[in-house]
This record gives C-alpha cells, sequence and structure tokens, in this order.
C-alpha cells in the first residue's frame, strides 16, 4: 500500500479506518475449491447465503486480483505447491481461510497423500470447523475475519498471530477479541492443570 | 427496433421482482436447523449436578478422526464427581478434527456427550480449536456455555441430538417403533420422531423434512405433483 512509513498523526489515523473499512467491505475471495467444502462455499456464495452481502461475490479465477483465499477441501501433497504458488502471487495484503478440517488438520484423511494442516504451506488467519462447514460457518469464519481486518494495524504482518497462539502479548494493535480468546483458554488450562 | 424493445430483455427481471426473496441474512438470523443437525458437543449432567460422564472412553474409541480425547480416573470417594466408579478426568474435543458423525452420542452408555445445534463458530488460532472440559461441560442451569467466538441462538441449547439413539438402538429392527431412550436426560428431552411411536401427533414432535419443505415450494410456484 505504501502506507508502512506513515506515523499515525490525526490524518493519518483517520485513513487507516477508512483503508480497514474499505479492505473489510470488499474483500475478493480467489477461487481455490479443492473438494466437498467448495460446494458449500458456493453455496455460500449463491442467492441463499448471497456472498455479495458482504462484498464479496466475485470469486476470483486471477490469484493477483484477489485478497483472501478460502482453502475448501482436503489438499493433497501434489497440490501444496500449487497453493503456495498461488498464495505468493496474491497481492499483498491478503487473508487465508482454512475451511473445513481436511484443510485444518487432514481430517478424516489421516495419510501420507494429504497435508495434514495447510497451515504447514500458508499461514492461516481463521480457521472454519466443520466437515464440511455449512454457508453459515463459512460467513461467521468470513465475519471473524472482517473482524480482525477492521480492528488490526493496517501494516499487519502474519508473525503476530504466530506470537499470539503461544500466548505473547503483542505490542501491535490486534483485535480485542482475539486477546480475549488468547487469555480465556489459557486460563482455563491453567485450571486444568492445577487439579 | 422500437424503443419498447429494449425493455423485452428485461422480461425475465421484472418477473423476478415480484418474487419472494430466497436469502437468508445469515448474521441477523439463521435458517431453520433439521432435528437431527449435529452441531457442538455438550456434555451433561445429572439434575443433581453429578456429571454423567464415567470416564468409559468408547468415545475416544468410536471416534473415527480421533478427536477426542478422554482419561478416565476413580472417584474421590468423600466427594464423587459422577455416580459410577469412575469419572470423566480429561475429556477434550479437536474441533479442527471433528467430523460431527454423532458416533460418540451413539456409543456413550450414559447420555453424557450429546450435540446441540450451534453451528457457527471458526477459530483464529488452533487453540482455541481444542475445547476442554470446562467449556464442554453444562452449567449449573443444564445450559452449555457460551464461548466468544460462537454464535449461540436462542433455543439451540434446547435441541440436542440425544435422542437419535432411540432411533435404532443397535440397529436392532426389533426396536422400531420403541423408543428405548431412558428419557431421564434432564437437558434436551424430547419426544420420538413421528413413526418411532404411533400414539405421538406429528406436530407435536417438530417434525419436518427437508424433502417435503422443498416438495412444498415446488408445488405452490409450479403446482403439479412431486413425488
Amino acid at each position: 500500500m505504501g502506507l508502512e512509513d506513515l506515523s499515525h498523526n490525526f490524518l493519518t489515523a483517520q485513513l487507516e479506518n477508512v483503508v480497514q473499512w474499505a479492505r473489510q467491505a470488499s474483500m475478493w475471495p480467489a477461487t481455490f475449491g479443492l473438494a466437498c467444502c467448495a460446494i458449500e462455499m458456493m453455496s455460500a456464495g449463491a442467492a441463499d447465503f448471497d456472498l455479495a452481502r458482504f462484498g464479496m461475490e466475485v470469486f476470483r479465477a486471477s490469484p493477483r486480483q484477489a485478497d483472501l483465499m478460502i482453502v475448501a477441501g482436503r489438499v493433497s501433497q501434489k497440490m501444496a505447491p500449487v497453493l503456495r504458488q498461488v498464495y505468493d502471487q496474491m497481492m499483498e495484503p491478503k487473508w487465508v481461510i482454512s475451511m473445513g478440517v481436511c484443510a485444518s488438520t487432514g481430517g478424516i484423511f489421516n495419510n501420507y497423500a494429504i497435508v495434514q494442516g495447510v497451515d504447514q504451506i500458508v499461514p492461516v488467519d481463521v480457521y472454519a470447523p466443520g466437515c464440511p462447514p455449512g454457508p453459515e460457518t463459512l460467513i461467521h469464519a468470513i465475519l471473524t475475519l472482517h473482524e480482525k481486518v477492521r480492528n488490526g494495524a493496517i501494516t499487519r504482518r502474519d508473525e503476530d498471530a504466530v506470537l499470539l497462539s503461544d500466548g505473547v502479548e503483542s505490542t501491535l494493535a490486534v483485535s480485542p477479541q482475539k486477546v480475549r480468546k488468547v487469555s480465556i483458554k489459557s486460563l482455563v488450562r491453567s485450571e486444568q492443570k492445577g487439579e | 427496433m422500437g424503443v419498447l424493445d429494449g425493455l423485452k430483455g428485461f422480461r425475465l427481471t421484472f418477473k423476478q421482482i415480484a418474487e419472494p426473496r430466497v436469502t437468508k441474512q445469515y448474521p441477523e438470523e439463521k435458517r431453520e436447523k433439521p432435528p437431527r443437525f449435529h452441531g457442538r458437543h455438550v456434555l451433561n449432567r445429572y439434575e443433581d449436578g453429578a456429571e454423567k460422564c464415567i470416564g468409559c472412553e468408547l468415545c475416544a474409541a468410536v471416534c473415527p478422526v480421533r478427536c477426542i480425547y478422554v482419561r478416565g480416573k476413580d472417584n474421590p470417594p468423600d466427594s464423587p464427581v459422577s455416580p459410577g466408579e469412575r469419572y470423566g478426568f480429561v475429556y477434550e474435543i479437536n474441533y479442527l478434527r471433528c467430523i460431527h458423525c454423532d458416533l460418540c452420542v451413539e456409543a456413550c452408555p450414559t447420555e453424557a456427550i450429546t450435540e446441540s445445534k450451534m453451528f457457527e463458530f471458526s477459530f483464529t488460532n488452533r487453540e482455541d480449536a481444542i475445547y476442554t472440559k470446562k467449556e464442554l461441560l453444562v452449567d449449573d442451569n443444564g445450559m452449555p456455555r457460551q464461548l466468544p467466538w460462537e454464535d449461540w441462538r436462542e433455543g439451540e441449547e434446547q435441541l440436542t441430538s440425544a435422542w437419535m439413539r432411540a432411533t435404532a438402538p443397535q440397529g436392532d429392527p426389533e426396536f422400531e417403533g420403541v423408543v428405548s431412550w431412558s428419557g431421564e436426560l434432564g437437558f434436551g428431552v424430547r419426544p420420538p420422531e413421528s413413526g418411532q411411536n404411533k400414539d405421538v401427533e406429528p406436530a407435536e414432535v417438530n417434525h419436518f423434512s427437508l424433502r417435503e419443505v422443498a416438495a412444498s415450494k415446488i408445488l405452490r410456484r409450479y403446482g403439479g405433483e412431486v413425488h
């Protein structure tokens, strides 16, 4: 964006809001349906759920025009380099949703042919559970991502997400919802260890 | 070529304007879930607060994706957690593996684990997806704990999938039409589905099939018969 060097005075702070709003209000997904989850993804884009309500109805066949990659389905070892290449060809800023259990962890395909979690290849922002996730679950994941985009810094990099998942406080601006999530989880964990 | 010819192309458009809208405005409203829908699990308690899980690990054994991790432990004699000899000391479900097949619900001998109708949730990191016993166990009122990354709506915690067990216990056709489910489940008790018990009115059991709904829509629009 070329905004990385700007400091936060009144004008640029307002500009940041506008950029965040624009990013979350018109986020074009890349076409990356790999398996049965893609059927649900198409259903989410069709009339019954209508992703156009979020400005996302155009699934771009060209990665250079896409902001979001919805990895819908199991990723085979042969598909992995292709997926990484599509991700690399997308323009910054870019986001990834791992849709369904197969993309997230391999799911029922616990074998040598399937990548056990697409986050081994690309940095994933939001995971949608389910086999497959329904259109509503996918929309919930998309809305979670929207909130992340709206509340995050415009120059956010994915290293922040890695830091946060380890429970380490990040100095960069992040979604308050996300910080709350981490703290609840660590609380539960420490309580369980105490038992 | 008259001026009106240009409007001919819009004939279909104008016709569709009067049609009812089919779009479900998801974040504002949810579509109705089918009666047998499988969503997020809950771990149930008895009405006196004792946990139903006895730590037998049958759910973990039957799980096709190995998403459940259970460890049983002997009940402390002075303050037992569950009525049996043992209780589930650790209970974890990884929702990035779970395929919601409901086999754990079928396998559970004490109706401890059931599935709610809540399916709208997503995670921003992998740790959130591993639900521990603290998050799965119902609270003191028998209601599931609602986590900040879940989208619960009114009534979804009431309709659990436990009564699926009544359909065909152990797959034995002799039990067809007989509800062998204990019914002592304090949380999510429902009358049997129509066809299981002849004495029950279909309207009473909240029974509808998606096929019938789709057929009625087609009939309304185009007429004729749907088989």
